[in-house]
């Protein structure tokens, strides 16, 4: 069996570029390990109105839980910030039903003339020379090997593929957020607002999140820095989070739906993205939010980016690493910028103090979200608490 | 010699496949509900650490 590009992972990247590399008549193929594309979902499942808008997805009520006005942003001492959702970013828009998402975008990609295909695990890459040639799959129970001149790796936050062709992708502790979730039924939330705890009280380098879901619905979800996880606690994130649910008493009368865990790269993107005959995307590329953790509207992004430079690359017949730098050098223009600048955010904010946390939530807590700019903040901050502007200089 | 090697509980495993990215030898591989520790395990406990869940422990 030959294909023009194998995409391994039918996640937002992967389904994004194999979509955009049928689009233009290439000869693709997806491949998911997983039996079903979507589930289980290891998301909160928010994303930005303009982040949509930039992969040019139409909001469709299929795929939409919520729909949010805005963020509300709780310190230690839980005073309270609100964030309208264009202020409050990528994250901040609609809560998802990530498992029909996923799914609609993997039938977008079928639609544009993909072959896809679930329970097929990428298990290496088949080389001649040093080059890749092709790629061995686990299917349904039977190794077969794919001949390709061009692997997209979308193959999410385990990114083996990359590693196979000598990327190292992993992740030292420091550089990663250890999550767990809850999906939660009658818990009592605003409907309209996601909702933000930020402090080490609440977690050590992350945040506490709530994410309403529609009715009593919400992910209620906890991100700690691994670094940060003291060594001998076994399950520190889930019992972190245990213990939020049950101090806060509006969230512990709901009753646990799912539990799922994950692993968001709060670090600097990959810094080769492309090989000869490879292109890495999304959370294999580490092209997560590093502040936020937001990662679905990159993913889509820079995966629609490498499926449009592979058609190219098969059109002109050429996978050398140095054709391939044309997507490397797209997503750095689509969005290297904010990654570098989240990643300032981060590290500012992983080494805030929770009074700091309080000072700052207390000098904001007055004001009308719609006033609240970079500089209203800036002056809000000046005139409560002077002396957390210096923080912020940095950025 | 035999070196220690961690161990998949998998009562508590959620299969989030982590603790995959965070293994420096690439000594874990996930297969839809099985997480598989290979020979290149060298104890070293990262992923031990990291899992959220609690599902991962040094061998007795
Ligand atoms: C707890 C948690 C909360 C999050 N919350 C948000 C949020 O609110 N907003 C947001 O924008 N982002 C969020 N993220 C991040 C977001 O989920 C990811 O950034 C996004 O899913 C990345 O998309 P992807 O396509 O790169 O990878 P994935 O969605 O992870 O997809 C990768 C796919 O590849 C498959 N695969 C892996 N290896 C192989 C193989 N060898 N062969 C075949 N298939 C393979 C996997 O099964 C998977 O389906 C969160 C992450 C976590 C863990
Ligand atoms: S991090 Fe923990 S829960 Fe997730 S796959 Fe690894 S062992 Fe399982
Ligand atoms: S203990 Fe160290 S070497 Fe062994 S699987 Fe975990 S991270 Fe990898």
């Amino acid at each position: 069996m030959r294909y023009d590009v194998v995409v391994v992972g039918a996640g937002p990247a992967g389904s994004s570029a194999a979509r955009e590399a049928a689009l233009k008549g290439t000869k693709v193929l997806l491949l998911e390990k997983r039996q079903e594309i979507g589930s289980p979902v290891r998301c909160a499942e928010g994303v930005g109105k303009a982040g949509l808008e930039k992969c040019e997805i139409k909001p469709d009520p299929k795929w939409i839980a919520c729909e949010m006005k805005g963020a509300k942003l709780h310190s230690p001492n839980d005073a309270v910030v609100e964030l309208s959702e264009s202020l409050a970013g990528n994250e901040v828009g609609y809560v998802l039903e990530r498992k029909i998402f996923d799914r609609e975008l993997a039938a977008m990609a079928a639609e544009a003339g993909a072959e896809i295909t679930v329970k097929s695990m990428v298990t290496g890459l088949i080389k001649k020379d040093g080059k890749i040639k092709g790629i061995r799959v686990l299917s349904n129970g039977e190794e077969i090997g794919i001949e390709t001149d061009l692997v997209i790796a979308a193959d999410g936050v385990e990114s083996k593929v990359a590693r196979w062709a000598g990327i190292d992708t992993s992740l030292k502790l420091k550089d990663m957020e250890s999550c767990a979730q809850y999906l939660m039924a009658g818990v009592e939330c605003e409907p309209d607002y996601t909702h933000f705890y930020i402090g080490s009280c609440y977690s050590p380098g992350g945040y506490v999140w709530v994410f309403p879901k529609g009715g009593t619905k919400a992910n209620v979800g906890i991100g700690v820095l691994g670094s940060r996880i003291p060594k001998g606690s076994p399950g520190f994130a889930k019992r972190l989070l245990d213990q939020f649910i049950e101090k806060h008493s509006h969230y512990a009368k709901g009753k646990r739906l799912e539990l799922i865990g994950g692993g968001v790269p709060v670090t600097s993107p990959l810094e080769r993205s492309v090989a000869d005959n490879l292109m890495v995307v999304g959370d294999a590329a580490r092209h997560t939010d590093p502040a936020t953790g937001g990662g679905i509207i990159n993913g889509i992004r820079g995966g629609r980016l490498a499926g449009k430079v592979g058609a190219e690359a098969v059109e002109e017949q050429n996978f050398s690493q140095v054709f391939l730098s044309k997507y490397e050098r797209a997503w750095k223009e689509a969005f290297g910028d904010s990654l570098e600048r989240s990643l300032l955010v981060k590290d500012v904010l992983i080494n805030l103090d929770d009074p700091s946390f309080d000072g700052i939530a207390d000098s904001l807590a007055g004001y009308g979200f719609e006033e609240l700019g970079l500089l209203g903040i800036i002056d809000a901050l000046q005139e409560k608490h002077p002396e957390l502007l210096e923080v912020f200089e940095s950025i | 010699m035999r070196r220690t090697r961690v161990e998949v509980d998998k009562k508590k495993c959620v299969w989030c496949g982590g603790c995959v990215a965070t293994c420096p030898f690439d000594a874990l591989t996930l297969r839809e509900t099985v997480l598989e520790v290979d020979e290149r395990c060298t104890g070293c406990g990262i992923c031990v650490r990291f899992c959220p869940m609690g599902a991962l422990g040094e061998e007795a």
